[in-house]
């Protein structure tokens, strides 16, 4: 299998006068690389410059909110368990009288971090969640000094109402019909067909 | 009495002017080798620090001042501090000679020279200085007490040996074919009015002691003293802080020098082809000519720089046989070569007679 078309088979054969004079290899060299001198560069000049990314780019995740403000998530831990890097964890709550406006379900998560380093960004989790709470967006994740500070506690990831997150372009109608027939348990019920076998 | 202070002050103000002048370069081939480098690499280079990262020579500087300075225990404390010191001094030495320009002609009817001094034997001082800065090298690699270092320092001090011989074969060439004399100043103003730049005369014996200038300042591709690839860092191994910071603004003086050096005796210095002389002479002052000269200079000194740094990033290092094979077995061959040519010339040209 040829890989590449600059191949070179290496011979130690004598080397040409031409070659053993070095000057004119030289020469060559340097107009090679002097030709670079106008050549565009291949830099992207990142702070000031950035590369355009996919209105679908998994980059960091967000927790969202229904239009009410509420969590949706349930802590159902269907994210954790899909995780392949293991890099969620969470603790569950018991939504109290009063806190509707706080959490959809009964059950939220009092807990729920991510840890960025462990994270490969697979969006697997988002894949995985029945209730559509978490996505993967397309903003970056921040340096930082301490590892500490890459687990995102839910102060990080849960949207917040004044500056909502769109996952529009993530949510479509083909990903919630794909959802449905990933054969997951939490999806049979949603799933005509699988209920029609069972019966 | 009032002369003999007027001198002093006119040389003082000149030996300043040339120190200043000589960091200020150095500093700045750092920022241009790594600006020069990036566009051959299609990168920007620094551009971060102030406009197109002018300020990064300083913050560099300002680093290094930083740095933890670190001494080995093991070492001679006074030849560890020497070393870098002495190449350091050779360096900044070999600016003194070195004609910048045509006198300039002050208010007071005085005559500012701008050479700090005029030696009948500027280029044997030039040699000497410059052959005195590989013992910083040695001295500083062998007081480190580390086999890397000390290797590195033998590589340079060898080095240096093997080149210094063509090089000198190629000086005697040069004074042979610009008149005869040693000073600076006689070889440049030989190549003024009306008269070829010696590089005509001496195109050979230009190759020669532009590969031997390459090897004597430890550039690339003769760098082999601070090989990192198999010495760690070479003579400079141990060296942390400012005093790693010497030796490394050493070598862009030592190129600084060796640049202007040869923009002087082999393409005019600050004299330039007639033509182009006549185009603005008549129109302008002395003075102002003297510096127009200047600026010409300048601009050699500067594509000679930047070809160093274009061969630096262009070819990789030589092998250690392969640098003596070319010392030894080609460059002083063709040296000799040269100068028996250079006689028989001058000899048809009448210049030299039996
Ligand atoms: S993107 Fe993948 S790795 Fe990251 S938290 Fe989600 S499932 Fe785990
Ligand atoms: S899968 Fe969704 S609802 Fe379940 S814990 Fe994860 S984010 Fe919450």
């Amino acid at each position: 299998m040829q890989l590449t078309n600059r191949r070179k088979v290496v011979s130690d054969k004598k080397q040409t006068v031409m070659e053993q004079l070095y000057l004119p290899g030289l020469l060559k060299g340097m107009l090679i690389t002097g030709s670079h001198l106008f050549k565009k560069r291949a830099t992207v000049d990142y702070p000031d410059e950035k590369r355009p990314i996919a209105p679908i780019y998994r980059g960091l995740h967000v927790l969202k909110r229904d239009d009410n403000g509420a969590e949706r998530c349930t802590s159902c831990g269907m994210c954790a368990v899909a995780c392949p890097a293991e890099a969620i964890t969470m603790e569950s709550g018991e939504r109290k009288k009063g806190e509707e406006h706080l959490y959809r379900e009964e059950k939220y998560a009092k807990i729920y971090e991510i840890n960025m380093l462990r994270c490969i960004f697979c969006g697997l989790c988002e894949e995985a969640c029945p209730k559509e709470a978490i996505f993967l967006t397309d903003r970056l994740v921040d340096a930082e000094y301490e590892r500490d500070d890459f687990i995102y506690g839910k102060d990080k990831l849960v949207e917040k109402m004044d500056q909502r997150i769109d996952v529009t372009k993530r949510q479509t109608p083909e990903v919630l019909e794909f959802k449905k027939i990933k054969g997951l348990k939490h999806n049979e019920l949603h799933d005509p067909k699988k209920l029609k076998d069972k019966h | 009495m009032l002369v003999i202070w007027s001198f002093i002050i006119y040389k003082a103000i000149m030996c300043v002017a040339v120190f200043a002048v000589s960091l200020a370069i150095a500093a700045y081939s750092t920022w241009w080798e790594r600006k020069f480098a990036g566009w051959l690499q299609d990168r920007y280079g620094p551009k971060r620090a102030g406009p197109f990262g002018l300020f990064q020579p300083l913050a560099d500087g300002g680093k290094l001042f930083f740095k933890e300075e670190i001494i080995p225990n093991v070492s001679n404390k006074f030849l560890f501090i020497l070393g870098p010191s002495l190449v350091m001094i050779t360096a900044l030495m070999t600016g003194a000679v070195i004609p910048w320009g045509r006198p300039l002609h002050l208010n007071n009817g005085d005559i500012f020279a701008l050479q700090i001094t005029d030696l009948n034997i500027g280029f044997l001082y030039l040699l000497g200085v410059v052959s005195v800065g590989v013992y910083g090298i040695m001295i500083g690699g062998w007081a480190s007490n580390n086999k890397y270092a000390l290797l590195g320092a033998i590589r340079a001090s060898s080095q240096m040996i093997s080149y210094e011989v063509a090089m000198g074969l190629a000086v005697i060439a040069l004074v042979i074919s610009s008149g005869g004399s040693l000073s600076l100043t006689d070889i440049y103003e030989s190549q003024g009015d009306g008269g070829l730049a010696n590089v005509c005369w001496q195109p050979l014996g230009f190759i020669i002691f532009f590969v031997c200038a390459l090897a004597e300042t430890n550039r690339a591709p003769f760098d082999l003293p601070e090989c990192e690839a198999e010495l760690v860092g070479g003579y400079h191994t141990e060296y942390s802080s400012m005093k790693l910071g010497l030796f490394l603004f050493a070598e862009y003086i030592n190129m600084f020098i060796s640049s202007a050096i040869m923009a002087g005796v082999y393409f005019g210095g600050y004299n330039m082809p007639e033509w182009f002389e006549n185009l603005y002479r008549s129109h302008v002052s002395l003075d102002t000519f003297a510096i127009i000269g200047m600026a010409c200079y300048v601009t050699k000194i500067f594509i000679f720089i930047s070809v160093f740094m274009w061969i630096r990033w262009t070819i990789p290092r030589f092998r250690y046989d392969q640098l003596m094979n070319l010392g030894w077995k080609i460059l002083i061959p063709l040296s000799l070569l040269n100068l028996a040519l250079t006689v028989g010339v001058e000899f048809l040209r009448g210049n030299i007679t039996i």
